[in-house]
C-alpha cells in the first residue's frame, strides 16, 4: 500500500501536446563536453559533442540515421567508452570513474531502449525487479520469487504506474510492443531515477502506442520531476514533448534551442 | 535491357574445383584406411542371418538379474549426467567469451576453462571409465564418474556457446541500470540460454544412457558386462534379450526427453 501510494495510476493524465515549458533549473544533471568516438578504421561518429541537460528538463535529440544519437547517449553513460571528452552526471565527473562509482551513478539513470531489451523468458514483474539491481544485487534481486516483500510491492507499483499491473506474471516475450516498452519504463522507474535517457523509445511502436509512451514520459517529467533526454526521428514529437531540442549531424551538435522558438521546418532541414 | 537469367548451377572456379577434388580424394583415402570391403559385407550377410537365427527367440530366464543391471545402467546415466550438468554450468560461464570481462586474468581464466572442457570432451568416455576403474575400482561409481566427466565436456561447450550467443540487448539494459557483471549473467544471459541448457541437458542424458551400456564392458558397472559375458559364451538368446532391453531403455529415455523438452520450453514465466 505504501509503495502504491508513491505512484499515481496510469491513464490519469491527458495526452500531452505542446507542453508548458518548465523553467530550466540552474543545476545540471548531465554535462557532456567534447565527446569523440570513432568505430572501425577511424570512422568518426562523434566529433566533439557538447551539451547539457538541466534538472527537470525534457530534452530531445534529433538527427538522421547514423548521425550519432545512440552513440552519444551510450557514451554519456559509458556503455560505450568515448575516446575523448568528459561526462558529468549529477555534478559527478564519471569520465575516469571506477566500476563501483560508475554503477552507483548508472543506478540513478533509467535507460529506455528502442527495442525494450527485456529478458524475454522472464515475467514482466521479474524484469521490473531487475531495475533495482544497481542498488542491491545478488541472488535476491534475480527474480521476484526471491526478492523482499517491499521490492515486490514497489515493482508492482511501477507496473501499476505504467498501467500493466494485470500483466505482471506474463512473460515478456508474450507482451505487445507497446506493453514491452511500458514494462521497460517500469523497470527504469524501479531504479527511482533522477533522470531517464530514452533511445528512440517509440521508433518500433505504432502511432497510438508511441503516443501513450510519450505521454507517460511527459507525466514523469512534469509530475515527478524526472529529467528526460530522448532521441527521436519524429520532429513533431520532439516539438510536442521537449523543452529544448538538440540536433546532431555527422557527429556534431548543430542546433541547441528551446522548442518554443522552433518550428518543424527548422528541424526538418537537419535530416538528409 | 532484360538481365540474363543466372544458370541453375554456378560453374566453380579453379580453386573451388581443386578443393572438391581434394575432398573426394580425402574421402577415398578414409574408406581405404577403414578397410571398407563390399565383398566382406556380402559374405557377412549369411553370418548375420545365422546370428539372428540363433539369437531368436530371446531368453527371459535371467530377467530379474538383467532388470537390476539395466536399472543400475540408468542410475549411472542419471547421476553422472546430473553431476556433469551442475559442474558444467559454472565452468561454462568462465569459458564463455567476454562474459567475465576482458582483463588479463579474465582471459587466462577463460582460456583455462576452455582447455579443461576441450580435454574432458576429446578424451572418450571409455578411456575415462578405464581411468576411474583404476582409481576408484570396478563398479557403477567408476561409470558414473566417467559419464559426469564426459557430460562436462559435452554440456560445457554447448552451454558456453549458448551464453556467447545470448542477445546483448537485455545485458546492456541491466548494465545501464548499474547491475554487476554476475547479476547480468544470471538475470539476462542464463535465462536467454535456458532453452539451449534444457535441450543440451536432455541430449546429454540420452547420450549418457547409451554410453553407460558400453562402459560396463570395461567393468564400470551396468548391463554392459552382462552383454559381454553372454557374447563370450555364445549365449546369443540372452544377448538378444539384453540388446532389446537396452533398445527399450534408450527409446524410453529419448521419448521422455522429447516430451520434456517440449513441455519445459513452453514453460511458465519466473
Amino acid at each position: 500500500m505504501m509503495a502504491q501510494a508513491l505512484f499515481k495510476s496510469a491513464g490519469a493524465k491527458a495526452p500531452a501536446v505542446n507542453p508548458v515549458p518548465v523553467p530550466a533549473s540552474t543545476s545540471v544533471d548531465l554535462n557532456v563536453s567534447g565527446l569523440h568516438k570513432s568505430f572501425g578504421k577511424g570512422q568518426a561518429v562523434l566529433c566533439g559533442v557538447t551539451f547539457a541537460v538541466h534538472h527537470r528538463e525534457a530534452v530531445a535529440m534529433i538527427g538522421s540515421n547514423g548521425a550519432g544519437k545512440s552513440t552519444a547517449l551510450r557514451c554519456a553513460l559509458r556503455l560505450i567508452e568515448p575516446e575523448a571528452g568528459t561526462v558529468s552526471l549529477f555534478e559527478e565527473n564519471i569520465s575516469c570513474a571506477g566500476q563501483k562509482q560508475l554503477r552507483a551513478v548508472r543506478a540513478e539513470v533509467g535507460f529506455v531502449f528502442q527495442k525494450h531489451n527485456l529478458v524475454p523468458r522472464l515475467s514482466a514483474l521479474t524484469n521490473v525487479v531487475h531495475g533495482n539491481l544497481g542498488r542491491s544485487g545478488g541472488i535476491r534481486g534475480w527474480s521476484h520469487s526471491f526478492t523482499s516483500y517491499e521490492l515486490r510491492a514497489r515493482a508492482m507499483a511501477c507496473l501499476e504506474r505504467v498501467g500493466l499491473a494485470d500483466q505482471a506474471m506474463k512473460r515478456a516475450d508474450q507482451l505487445s510492443g507497446g506493453q514491452s516498452q511500458r514494462v521497460a519504463i517500469a523497470r527504469a522507474l524501479m531504479q527511482r531515477p533522477r533522470m531517464i535517457v530514452a533511445d528512440e523509445p517509440v521508433a518500433s511502436l505504432d502511432p497510438v502506442a508511441g503516443r501513450e509512451v510519450m505521454d507517460l514520459f511527459h507525466q514523469l517529467t512534469r509530475e515527478e520531476g524526472i529529467t528526460l533526454l530522448f532521441t527521436s526521428h519524429n520532429v513533431q514529437q520532439a516539438l510536442d514533448y521537449a523543452d529544448r531540442i538538440l540536433a546532431i549531424k555527422q557527429g556534431e551538435i548543430v542546433l541547441n534551442a528551446p522548442s518554443s522558438t522552433l518550428h518543424s521546418g527548422d528541424l526538418n532541414k537537419h535530416y538528409g | 535491357m532484360a538481365h540474363k537469367l543466372p544458370g541453375r548451377i554456378e560453374r566453380p572456379g579453379a580453386l573451388r574445383f581443386t578443393t572438391y577434388v581434394a575432398l573426394a580424394a580425402f574421402m577415398i583415402w578414409a574408406f581405404q584406411g577403414a578397410g571398407w570391403s563390399v565383398s566382406a559385407l556380402v559374405s557377412g550377410g549369411p553370418a548375420m542371418a545365422d546370428f539372428l537365427a540363433r539369437a531368436w527367440p530371446p531368453s527371459f530366464e535371467r530377467m530379474p538379474q538383467l532388470s537390476g543391471a539395466l536399472l543400475e545402467t540408468f542410475q549411472m546415466a542419471l547421476a553422472g549426467t546430473f553431476i556433469g550438468i551442475v559442474v558444467s554450468l559454472p565452468l561454462a560461464i568462465l569459458a564463455a567469451r567476454g562474459l567475465i570481462g576482458t582483463s588479463m586474468p579474465s582471459r587466462a581464466i577463460y582460456t583455462g576453462a576452455r582447455l579443461l572442457i576441450a580435454f574432458f570432451r576429446t578424451v572418450p568416455d571409455l578411456v575415462w571409465a578405464l581411468v576411474f576403474v583404476i582409481t576408484v575400482g570396478l563398479g557403477p561409481f567408476a561409470g558414473t564418474l566417467a559419464i559426469a566427466v564426459d557430460t562436462i565436456g559435452f554440456c560445457g561447450r554447448f552451454f558456453a556457446e549458448a551464453m556467447e550467443d545470448a542477445e546483448k540487448g537485455p545485458q546492456e539494459a541491466l548494465t545501464a541500470a548499474g547491475a554487476r557483471k554476475i547479476d547480468t549473467v544470471f538475470c539476462a544471459v542464463v535465462p536467454a540460454a535456458m532453452p539451449t541448457f534444457i535441450t543440451t541437458s536432455l541430449f546429454a542424458l540420452e547420450k549418457a544412457t547409451r554410453s553407460s551400456v558400453v562402459l560396463g564392458l570395461v567393468g564400470a558397472g551396468g548391463i554392459g558386462i552382462e552383454l559381454k559375458v553372454a557374447m563370450d559364451f555364445f549365449d546369443y538368446q540372452l544377448a538378444m534379450t539384453i540388446i532389446l532391453m537396452i533398445f527399450i531403455l534408450v527409446l524410453l529415455v529419448e521419448r521422455i526427453g522429447s516430451i520434456s523438452r517440449t513441455r519445459l520450453l513452453e514453460g511458465t514465466s519466473r
